[in-house]
């Protein structure tokens, strides 16, 4: 039910009321609405009623097991959230002078420094707001890069086809054009089809390892000499750099440009769609086109790097320092785990997620790449199940609800037929991941015995199982008022 | 369902039908609409477009995925099917009747090296999964 239809005429929440009186006398008449606004009229009781019932209905890591780890919602620990709304930072004006924001920039600067060394790269810029920004920014480097050398041949970008569909995107968006190479059987890059596509021609290559499909890429550094040998950069797209953070560095595998979502990795809850931040790293040659702001350090103070000192920055991104909030949250969170915790972040959400794959696989379900070992998610493939019983990966991942499950992601990505990708991420206990199996074995027991009831699911939500095909062909997101 | 022996097919899941004023028809395969699902959209090239072969020229979404669609050959677009605009469901009901675009073939002996009805059921054999 919507506030709107808890609305009686008349009825007022007086703890919401203005206190003072209000006067639009500066807006021109012409320029005043006739009519009231069409806002709810509730009590205040009705209005504490109706968002505590929305805030029960939620779905939260709070509160249940959510597969979908650092992809979208990995556990954030409170202390970052606490931290950094102390009032010295929320206080903080983005044009404070440098000396009053000393200790904020000292965050911003070995921030910097940190993400440098957990990716091996040679700089670091705090600056883009979400993974498609730093994505961007990442590409015009690449093409910056180029065109500087007076190489302007270069109008291809390659982009595997298990790649998030943000990639090529990306390289849409930066005019160039997407060669898409096809994946191995095993899960790595078919290696004869990226010598085939490089050339004098090919710009960059935009990679992300662990890949989509949980494995990591084997033939890394082979695919790194091979573009780099035709001329082109890479790319290494950081959306799974949970599985292998400080473990394996992006530099030390060739990359010369990342961009890393701190909003996954790095203790931001990003699951409702922000905020998000992705700061790039860059190798040596990309340095000067860095985006700023940028803090530096020197006699013992920190100052903002100006446009003057890197006059081939590919320039601004937003009017001050990016998501201030969501970089400190992140600089909390390395500092509390230290590169040693870190470390083992990686390692548990790669225990985790493999401990569960082997479970998942005793359990019946079939794995879709089952001689890797996976990184921190893999996935499971319904094909077979779908073929003798009609119930499909989407009908399981309803049915999980019922069971107290958020359901993991479903038919990403689609070079798997029927696909479930989990990540349970590094927090999860033993005891989380063996009664997420028991309730996956239950359910494939209710697919053999009542795969109609499976079909059916959800049974026990708020809503049944919603008409997805309507609501996207006929979208509408408008409340209207009822003719009375 | 079973592969028409009359049509032409591409690895990227398009069929081609020849026609006989010399142009051909294009459209998307059975077993492309069951990957996607129950479709929601469809945006067509323009008629007049000039594509070349494997170029990038139409998009299906579905409720799953939002998929491309590739110029099985060359050639000028002619005529586009836009009750799809309205009713994408079409593809879902009968994929083989369910065409997107006609093109006058540039070259049209790029026509030989798509795959027959054979081939394009290997094809579908050998898919990973």
């Amino acid at each position: 039910m919507l506030i709107f239809e808890h609305s009686r005429p008349g009825r007022r929440n007086y703890s919401q009321a203005p206190t003072t009186a209000a006067s639009n006398n500066k807006i021109p008449e012409n320029l005043r609405r006739k009519s009231p606004p069409l806002l709810p009229e509730v009590s205040e009781m009705d209005t504490v009623r109706h968002y505590t019932r929305l805030s029960q209905k939620n779905f939260s890591i709070d509160t249940e097991f959510y597969p979908l780890g650092s992809c979208t919602m990995k556990y954030n620990p409170r202390a970052c959230n606490s931290l950094a709304m102390l009032p010295q930072y929320l206080g903080r004006h983005p044009l404070a002078p440098e000396d009053t924001g000393q200790g904020y920039m000292a965050c911003m600067y070995e921030l910097q420094e940190i993400l440098k060394d957990v990716t091996g790269m040679a700089g670091v810029s705090l600056t883009p707001m979400a993974g498609a920004q730093g994505e961007l920014i990442g590409v015009m480097m690449i093409r910056a890069y180029h065109e500087s050398r007076g190489d302007f041949s270069r109008t291809e970008i390659i982009v595997p086809d298990a790649a998030h569909g943000t990639n090529p995107a990306t390289a849409v968006m930066c005019g160039f054009k997407v060669v898409e190479i096809a994946t191995d059987k095993t899960g790595n890059v078919d290696m004869a089809a990226l010598k085939a596509a490089v050339g004098p021609q090919t710009a960059g290559l935009m990679l992300t390892n662990p890949s989509t499909l949980g494995v990591f890429e084997e033939n890394v550094s082979e695919m790194s000499r091979v573009v780099h040998e035709a001329g082109g950069l890479l790319y290494y797209d950081g959306a799974n750099l949970n599985a292998v953070l400080g473990k394996v560095k992006p530099g030390d595998m060739g990359f010369d440009v990342i961009h890393i979502n701190l909003h996954k990795t790095f203790s931001t809850p990003h699951g409702g769609g922000g905020p998000g931040s992705a700061p790039v790293g860059v190798a040596e040659r990309l340095l000067p086109y860095m985006p700023i702001p940028i803090v530096t350090h020197e006699d013992g103070k920190y100052r903002w790097v100006s446009e003057k000192e890197k006059p081939q920055s590919i320039g601004r991104l937003s009017a001050h320092m990016g998501n201030a909030g969501v970089l400190l949250r992140a600089y909390i969170y390395v500092r509390l785990l230290g590169m040693d915790g870190m470390h083992r972040v990686a390692e548990f959400a790669t225990l985790n997620a493999n401990y569960l794959m082997a479970e998942l696989r005793k359990a019946g379900f079939e794995i879709a790449y089952p001689t890797r070992r996976a990184s921190h998610e893999f996935i499971v493939t319904m094909k077979e199940i779908k073929d003798k019983t009609g119930v499909t990966a989407m009908n399981l991942a309803k049915r999980l609800l019922d069971k107290g499950y958020h359901a993991p992601t479903t038919y990403f990505p689609m070079l798997v037929p029927e696909c479930l990708l989990i990540e349970p991420a590094e927090s999860e206990s033993k005891e989380t991941l063996d009664a997420f199996v028991i309730a996956m074995k239950e359910i494939l027991t209710e697919i053999e015995e009542q795969p109609d009831m499976v079909k059916d699911a959800p049974h026990t939500m708020p809503l049944r199982k919603l008409d997805d095909v309507k609501a996207a062909r006929e979208l509408d997101l408008s409340w209207k008022k009822p003719s009375s | 369902m079973s592969i028409p022996t009359d049509l032409k097919y591409t690895d990227s899941h398009e069929w081609v039908k020849s026609e006989s004023d010399g142009t051909v028809t294009i459209g998307v395969t059975h077993h492309a609409q069951e990957l996607l699902g129950d479709m929601v959209f469809v945006e067509l090239p323009q008629v007049g477009r000039e594509l070349a072969q494997k170029e990038e020229c139409a998009v299906a979404e579905s409720v799953k995925a939002a998929a491309d669609i590739y110029a099985p050959i060359s050639g000028e677009v002619t005529e586009i099917n836009s009750e799809l605009e309205s009713e994408p469901e079409k593809i879902n009901q009968d994929a083989y009747s369910a065409w997107l675009f006609k093109l006058k073939p540039t070259n049209a002996s790029e026509l030989d090296g798509l795959l027959d009805a054979a081939g394009y059921q290997t094809r579908l054999e050998n898919e990973d999964h």
